[in-house]
């Protein structure tokens, strides 16, 4: 078990890192997010072209760079941390689905253009509780309710009856939602005997568990993200005569986060080994995952919102961004107990 | 085959032949004797430089050795402080004579060491100590005092002990450590009765007692950033020490009890387990990191505070989360029964030893975070000025 970046998945994320400072700082977030726009397609763009970010985990046969998930953890933290409207999660799940399906024609037309970027697509996973989406006749019918990026998708992979199914994006009735976290958009996707193609079988668990290791590096970045910035914050502001990081009711909370950020770094890169390295430990891995991160994430920002005081409240500071997009991320693959059973399934406390 | 799987196969088929006749509950003597037997076959000091007895490797053979050791009780306990904290501290800030003469016995087991900061009056501010050295003439250094909470004083030999040597310096800068020798005549070791029942530390007295003065460890008056040194080693230690054995408490232990008992149907149990695993598992999953990290040349340093006040919760908790599985057996048991309620009596011990939670958060805030200190209102008073201890009994009178 490798618990450490290599060296080149750490070079990776700097590139990336300088990339996003560059691209999309925070107040270009703050525009795309107000806007009706659901991401920067010219960011986007130079992402998959220049970076190479759409084709990361995308097996080179089909047009990608084949690395493995540690890299793409790598450049999902960063994501996370710029807080970045990316269509990144959704492609990475659109690939996996089709990767897993088994239908090697399908994989061979559809991923060159989803590892180019040239093709946005978006992968849908749904939660339990959501309507079923019937298959008939090459059409499909139904309703996802919530897809990320379903606005902007091209392609829209989804599962349908424990069969995979391919959807141009402008044959579907799109309705963006009102979200809580405006830097990542979502719309109803509506189907009404819409042209599909039938790609295969749906792994629908494998999806969700790479999905979940893949969702747990970009909230490790934001967590990361928040923990610093409040704690840079209680080293300048300074209450009753002295800086508030010297209070202990402020240092001790800040410290049990910063315990909060080893575990997690720790629990990411594990489930990210698993993903690459031991298929048989993933499902626990990325259950595991999931209910740490999710649960990590949103109380770190939620306490660095806090902890900045009044100014945390108001819509020019960015901690609110961070809270938003915390608890989007832990909710965005099904609530917390989704995850817990899942866990307790794997942990064999079913009884 | 690497050369390290080499060396793991090695350790293994010594551990299981070492091991094989040992006595169930060994005594000091039988302690001493295996403590011999490990270093005499290389397993004693793995990563300690050869100059003075270690084995000069790297700390890949120690991980190799610490995995190959893992289903072997080994009965090293009591030798413990001096490998864990003494040692070190003597490797990093002793001289040249002090290691030659006491890192060898003290790997072989020849000679056992204990640590001696804490007093009545000096817990969390440690640095408030009234325990004096004062200088004879002839250089010779006489001690007095009280120290509290040290670990296997009634087995050892030498100690590492700081005490005030200037008490006209803000009390950071008047502090010496010393190489004290146990078995001298002004020496009394009280063993202390701690809530589980047992003896697990003593108090000791000092009455005129006699150090040398090449027994003065790193400069005098600069006792106090030896024994930071000493106390980050401390933390390392237990913390990174918390996943060698299997915990009473443990996800593993309560889970099967709970299917034992036919408890999982109950949600309520799942979910105390679920909570107790997402405590456990992140936990040992950065212990493993960080012994990575180490591997790969990055010391722990003051995270060593993250893994104590971790354990320190999951000790605690663990114990909690056992009576929910348990009820009222968690506390009342027969023969051979008792594990959970010596948890629940130990739980506290390993949130107060090496340092209260409180402690290890200023240490993690300060340290690790870089957070501004807390404002104290005896930086830079004289230490014969301050109310600390008997000192401030003294003083409002």
């Amino acid at each position: 078990m490798r618990l450490l970046q290599s060296d080149d998945q750490r070079d990776l994320a700097s590139a990336v890192r300088a990339f996003l400072a560059e691209t999309s700082p925070i107040g270009r977030v703050r525009e795309i997010a107000e806007s009706d726009a659901g991401h920067d397609p010219r960011v986007w763009e130079r992402m998959a072209g220049e970076l190479g970010l759409a084709g990361l985990a995308i097996p080179e046969e089909h047009g990608g760079s084949g690395a493995g998930r540690g890299e793409l953890a790598a450049v999902l933290e960063e994501l996370g941390a710029a807080l970045t409207p990316s269509p990144l999660l959704g492609a990475v799940i659109a690939a996996d689905l089709l990767l897993a399906s088994g239908d090697s024609a399908a994989a061979k037309d559809l991923l060159p253009g989803i590892a180019a970027g040239t093709t946005l697509a978006v992968g849908v996973l749904p939660v339990p509780g959501d309507p079923e989406i019937t298959a008939s006749g090459g059409t499909l019918t139904g309703v996802a309710p919530r897809v990320p990026h379903g606005l902007d998708a091209d392609l829209i992979i989804v599962p349908a009856g424990g069969e995979l199914y391919a959807v141009r994006g402008a044959d579907a009735a799109r309705t963006a939602l009102t979200t809580l976290d405006l830097t990542r958009p979502q719309a109803r996707v509506e189907f009404a005997a819409t042209p599909a193609r039938h790609v295969g079988t749906a792994d629908v668990d494998r999806a969700l568990d790479l999905a979940s290791v893949a969702l747990a590096a970009e909230q490790l970045g934001g967590l990361r993200r928040c923990l610093d910035a409040i704690v840079e914050y209680a080293k300048l502001r300074v209450q009753f005569g002295r800086y508030v990081g010297s209070f202990q009711g402020v240092k001790h909370r800040l410290a049990d986060m910063h315990c909060v950020l080893e575990q997690a770094e720790a629990v990411v890169r594990y489930a990210t080994w698993a993903a690459d390295e031991d298929p048989g430990e993933l499902p626990v891995a990325a259950a595991l995952a999931q209910s740490y991160l999710g649960r990590a994430y949103f109380r770190v920002a939620r306490d660095h919102l806090l902890l900045h005081g009044g100014i945390g409240f108001t819509w020019e500071h960015d901690a609110h961004l961070y809270y938003k997009r915390a608890k989007t991320d832990e909710l965005l693959l099904g609530a917390p107990r989704r995850h817990r059973e899942r866990l307790a399934a794997h942990l064999d406390l079913l009884p | 085959m690497t050369e390290l799987d080499d060396y793991t196969g090695r350790a293994r088929a010594w551990l299981d032949g070492a091991t094989a006749d040992l006595p169930a509950d060994p005594d000091l003597a039988a302690a001493r004797a295996f403590m011999a037997r490990l270093y005499d076959a290389g397993y004693s000091g793995i990563t300690w430089p050869a100059a003075y007895g270690g084995q000069g490797l790297s700390a890949a053979e120690e991980r190799a050795f610490q995995q190959a050791s893992r289903d072997h009780p080994l009965p090293v306990g009591v030798f413990g402080i001096g490998l864990g904290m003494c040692g070190p501290t003597l490797l990093s800030i002793g001289t040249e004579e002090q290691k030659l003469r006491y890192v060898r016995p003290l790997l072989r087991g020849e000679e056992i060491w204990c640590q001696m900061f804490s007093e009545p009056g000096a817990g969390s501010d440690v640095a408030s100590l009234q325990t004096r050295a004062v200088r004879r003439e002839d250089g010779t250094w006489v001690i007095n005092g009280q120290k509290v909470w040290t670990s296997v004083a009634r087995q050892a030999d030498y100690g590492l002990l700081i005490a005030r040597t200037d008490p006209d310096v803000p009390k950071h800068q008047g502090i010496t450590m010393f190489i004290v020798d146990l078995h001298h005549p002004g020496v009394t070791v009280r063993p202390l009765r701690d809530m589980t029942g047992e003896s697990h530390f003593n108090e000791i007295f000092f009455d005129d007692v006699e150090v040398a003065p090449d027994h003065v460890v790193g400069e005098v008056n600069g006792g106090w950033s030896a024994a930071v040194t000493t106390l980050l080693h401390e933390r390392v230690s237990i913390g990174m020490g918390g996943t060698r054995t299997e915990r009473p408490a443990s996800f593993a232990a309560l889970s099967r009890t709970a299917r034992e008992r036919g408890l999982l149907a109950d949600p309520a149990v799942r979910e105390r387990l679920l909570d107790l695993y997402l405590q456990e598992r992140p936990f040992d999953l950065l212990n493993a990191k960080l012994s990575q990290e180490v591997k790969a040349g990055v010391q722990p340093g003051a995270r060593g505070s993250v893994v104590k006040l971790l354990l320190a919760e999951l000790t605690l908790d663990s114990a909690d989360i056992a009576g929910e599985i348990l009820g009222p057996d968690a506390v009342a048991h027969g023969e051979g029964g008792g594990k959970i309620a010596g948890a629940l009596a130990w739980g506290p011990g390993m949130a107060l030893g090496g340092g209260t939670n409180e402690i290890m958060r200023n240490i993690i805030g300060d340290r690790v975070l870089g957070l501004p200190r807390e404002p104290a209102v005896d930086r830079g008073v004289p230490f014969r000025e301050l109310k600390v201890g008997t000192q401030a009994k003294e003083a409002g009178k």
